[in-house]
């Protein structure tokens, strides 16, 4: 029995939220080569985005959760609209805090875990009105995902928004990841930073499971390959 | 000694202090594009090198470079803090203007400005009238811009993706901010 194997066995929960999972145990092909210059930098329309920024931007001295890195124009964007950013970095944190030989998709440990979604969403109940997560719950092994998605829905207010992403590219071995940049109400600028392994990939059944103790899901049409959902606690 | 002007050659230095501006263009290392003055010792700050642990309270009353490590708690009240590459900050830090170019394991009250520069990891959250923030920078914390009486009679920017984040975009709000949502 592989180690992968035993993790799932140990941390299996009901439900089967992926359409389809990498062979993380065969030797992983290396990762693609960097994109050139047209495919690091992109313009994204995002109505995902404008629902969102429509959800928090009546009221001022809101706080909006931002699980990407900090960045000058997220700062901006939401400073500019009279609220609170918290920034949590929530992939790189997660990169130091499972360290070399851990298996993908974080802390394998229960301790760690909890460890980690502690130090990364240490928020009070229901504290947040509006989360940002973009793509990151992509990368999460199901156990992390699992906790990650009951502690936003005790930490966002009800009401409140998220705005997340997923890859459509069924059976990749390697998604880019992307910096998320607020360009305006309803565009985004990605940078291509490096490839990652993704551990789940979502069909739009699977995501409505896994936000199926919050009030509503909606998905959002695109032309790229970037499936856009809002979620209302 | 203190109060030379930056066209004086450079005195020979010992390797263990420093590096200068100089230094670090030689070196290749990226500076700040921000147009502000040096943030070295040379320029008239005091310093704590990066061989010294202070814990305690530290209070300044003139620019402060601390390139080494501080333990408690750090007011420079009217000046700049400068955190260089070597310093590690675990104190909660007050003054005029704070730049990050170190480690930062504390909450940050600047009432002009915060600059975090790429190398920059800071924990903690951050109070202040602007910020500023290199790509590449870890931080892991909130960010509260500051509307201050001065800042409200000032024409609002147009919010741009490389300006800094002031208080601007709160001109329009009501002068109190409603009470958050129970």
């Amino acid at each position: 029995m592989s180690i992968g194997d035993r993790l799932r066995e140990l941390f299996s929960k009901s439900g089967d939220f992926s359409v389809s999972r990498p062979a993380a145990e065969k030797s992983p092909a290396p990762p693609p080569p960097a994109p050139g210059k047209d495919e690091s930098e992109l313009v994204k329309r995002s109505h995902g985005l404008s629902h969102f920024v429509n959800s928090i931007r009546e009221e001022s001295g809101l706080s909006i959760l931002d699980l990407g890195e900090i960045s000058q124009p997220n700062v901006n964007f939401v400073t500019n609209l009279g609220h609170r950013l918290y920034s949590v970095d929530f992939l790189r944190t997660l990169d130091a805090a499972a360290g070399p030989g851990s298996p993908a998709g974080g802390p394998a440990q229960r301790t760690l875990m909890d460890s980690f979604i502690e130090q990364s969403l240490g928020f009070g109940p229901e504290e947040l009105d509006g989360a940002l997560i973009w793509d990151s719950l992509q990368y999460l092994s199901r156990p992390l995902l699992i906790a990650t998605v009951n502690r936003l829905h005790e930490i966002l207010k009800p009401g409140a928004c998220l705005l997340a992403f997923f890859h459509t590219t069924e059976r990749a071995e390697w998604l880019p990841a992307y910096s998320y940049r607020i360009a305006s109400t309803q565009t985004l600028n990605l940078t291509w930073k490096n490839y990652r392994r993704p551990v789940e990939v979502f069909n739009n059944r699977g995501i409505e499971r896994l936000f199926e103790q919050f009030e509503s899901v909606k998905f959002f049409l695109t032309r790229d390959k970037l499936r856009e959902v809002i979620i209302r606690r | 000694m203190w109060n030379r002007k930056r066209e004086d050659p450079p005195l020979p230095r010992p390797s263990s202090m420093t590096p200068t501006a100089t230094d670090l263009a030689r070196e290749g290392i990226p500076m700040s594009t921000t147009p502000t003055r040096l943030s070295e010792p040379g320029d008239g700050a005091a310093a704590i090198g990066k061989s010294v642990v202070v814990k305690g309270q530290i209070y300044s009353r003139e620019d402060l470079y601390v390139d080494g490590e501080i333990d408690g708690t750090v007011e420079v009240q009217e000046h700049r803090l400068t955190v260089g590459p070597n310093g590690k900050v675990t104190a909660s830090v007050e003054a005029r203007e704070v730049i990050v170019r170190g480690t930062v394991h504390g909450d940050i009250h600047a009432g002009e400005k915060i600059d975090i520069r790429k190398e920059a990891k800071l924990v903690g959250d951050l109070k202040t009238s602007r910020i500023v923030i290199e790509e590449g920078a870890y931080f892991k914390g909130s960010v509260d811009i500051l509307r201050t009486d001065v800042n409200r009679t000032e024409a609002a920017p147009k919010p741009t993706a490389s300006s800094a984040a002031g208080p601007a975009g709160n001109q329009a709000r009501p002068s109190a901010r409603p009470p958050a949502k129970t």
